[in-house]
């Protein structure tokens, strides 16, 4: 297959604020892409994940004990984010994040 | 006296007098109590129905767009891109935000005490443009009455096809923000919430929800009367429309006044009545806003286009003076303080960096330090790191204070200050 060149996709990985309590797994888990600031929480130096960071990345989004990571997929334009909560509008106890609920 | 050229309707407007100048929205002159039904209709004319058809409903979304409107909250985000988001959305609702929880702000509780139909309009409109069945206005505790009296006036007359309820708002600085609001009015809580989802695709009870500031839909309820031509005739050609501007501080008469989007600053301040003493600063735009040099702004535009070479904007509508003997330095520490106070506490950074940050300018102030640098890496770290931009503002008002009063530091710390008085409202901490 031809690989679809200019239409590159990419994730961008992002934290919710609210849900995170900075309990640092994240920085040290992708010291790669995430520093932790004075207080501990979560700086992202660099939101858009290198494709040989994506595995790593999405060991660090299951890794956090808040659920407080997730990545956002861009394509051209568009985004999509990959965030739990909001692709299961009926869903399961990831719909904590939602507004419906 | 000419017709306006109002293009989303079909049948124009002949016989509607369109007033000139300003105020528009304020009542013109000096009146008691808030203007009634029957005194609005007067003055402004039957608000137009914008039509069962989806074409009237686009065409006066249109007009809105060619009009300019933009948010009077502070963002300024384009009302028309707001309005036609919501309108594509199932089973909408609008919500008109009077909460104004920047102490320093009464703008929205002058104009819903004074115009309260005026904004009821807009909110009536609204919903009938985005098809909502309910409107709900949250005004401000200071005014819930006279605003409670208007709807019921309004459900006595028969006048509205569109329900309204009225809640009071929260009292809380952070309360203002547009998720804070829904989540107010549905739980109970002043807190944002985090994007995505936006709110006009999923906010009050999961429906797309349209939050506009209460001045925005006032400016709506007049556009649909009289045309997008007629609200460009004031203001600049980036930002047209008038505003209103709340003015205190060192002026000898704190105000509410509506100005022509661009007016001069100087003029401005003549509008209180002029400097009550001689000015050192001026606090633009609000807490979240810039201190700039009296003398360099006076002769600025009072728009977000003329203020950007002092790296400020026009925020909510506010200027405040600072007098000579005040000082800037223990006000923006009085203002840090209470910014980081009104944290909604849910998001670490802004919980732990505004309090480092009014740590920071209080040692400033106080002469403890003159050493920058802690403050300044505190800044750099809360910028975009909130659900909100809490953090963003707090951080704004700061530095634009390191900017212009910097050069006091050095004085501070050999224990000269400029002045202990102070002239920026700061409600009292409360401690539940």
């Amino acid at each position: 297959m031809i690989s679809r060149a200019g239409n590159a996709a990419t994730e961008l990985l992002r934290v919710d604020p609210i849900a995170c309590d900075g309990r640092g797994l994240c920085a040290e888990m992708l010291p790669e892409l995430i520093t932790p600031d004075d207080w501990g929480f979560p700086i992202i130096r660099d939101d858009a994940v290198p494709a040989h960071l994506l595995g790593d990345a999405r060991a660090t989004i299951r890794a956090c004990p808040k659920l407080a990571l997730w990545l956002e997929h861009r394509r051209g334009g568009s985004r999509v984010s990959r965030r739990p909560a909001l692709g299961a509008a009926s869903g399961t106890g990831a719909g904590r994040q939602g507004r419906l609920t | 006296m000419r017709s306006a050229d109002c293009a989303w309707r079909d049948t124009g407007l002949a016989g509607v007098r369109v007033p000139g100048g300003l105020p528009r929205l304020l009542p013109a002159g000096f009146t008691a109590g808030p203007v009634g039904l029957a005194g609005h209709l007067t003055r402004y004319g039957p608000l137009p129905s914008p039509g069962p058809g989806e074409r009237h409903r686009e065409a006066l979304i249109e007009e809105v767009r060619r009009a300019g409107l933009t948010g009077r909250g502070g963002a300024a985000f384009p009302t028309a891109r707001k309005l036609a988001v919501v309108a594509a959305g199932h089973d909408p609702v609008v919500v008109a935000n009077g909460t104004e929880g920047e102490p320093a702000s009464s703008k929205d509780k002058v104009l819903l005490a004074r115009s309260p139909h005026l904004v009821l309009d807009g909110a009536v409109l609204a919903a009938e443009m985005v098809r909502a069945r309910q409107a709900v206005i949250v005004a401000h505790h200071s005014v819930r009455e006279i605003v409670d009296d208007a709807a019921a006036e309004r459900t006595r007359a028969g006048c509205d096809r569109v329900r309204i309820r009225v809640i009071t708002a929260a009292d809380r600085f952070v309360g203002g923000e547009a998720s804070a609001v829904v989540r107010w009015i549905e739980r109970g809580i002043p807190a944002p919430m985090v994007t995505p989802p936006r709110l006009a695709q999923r906010g009050l009870g999961g429906a797309p929800t349209l939050v506009q500031n209460v001045e925005t839909l006032a400016h709506l309820a007049l556009i649909a009367r009289y045309g997008a031509s007629w609200f460009r005739s004031v203001g600049t050609l980036q930002e047209p429309g008038s505003m209103l501007v709340t003015i205190l501080g060192a002026v000898r008469q704190p105000c509410v006044h509506e100005i022509a989007i661009g007016t001069p600053i100087g003029e401005v301040l003549g509008l209180a009545g002029g400097p009550s003493a001689p000015l050192q600063a001026l606090l633009i735009g609000g807490y979240f806003g810039n201190w700039v040099d009296t003398v360099k702004a006076a002769r600025l535009p009072f728009s977000s286009a003329g203020l950007e070479g002092l790296g400020a904007g026009v925020g909510a509508g506010l200027i405040a003076a600072l007098p000579a003997d005040v000082c800037g330095l223990r006000e923006t520490a009085r203002v840090a303080r209470y910014l980081a106070d009104q944290s909604a506490g849910q998001c670490g950074p802004c919980l732990f960096g505004l309090d480092a940050v009014a740590d920071g300018v209080e040692r400033l102030a106080g002469g403890r330090t003159s050493d920058l640098s802690p403050l300044r890496r505190c800044l750099d770290q809360v910028d975009g790191r909130g659900a909100c931009s809490h953090p963003d503002g707090a951080a704004r008002l700061v530095r634009s204070a390191l900017d212009l009063f910097g050069p006091e530091l050095e004085q501070h710390a050999h224990g000269w200050c400029c002045g202990t008085g102070s002239v920026l409202p700061v409600p009292q901490r409360r401690r539940p």
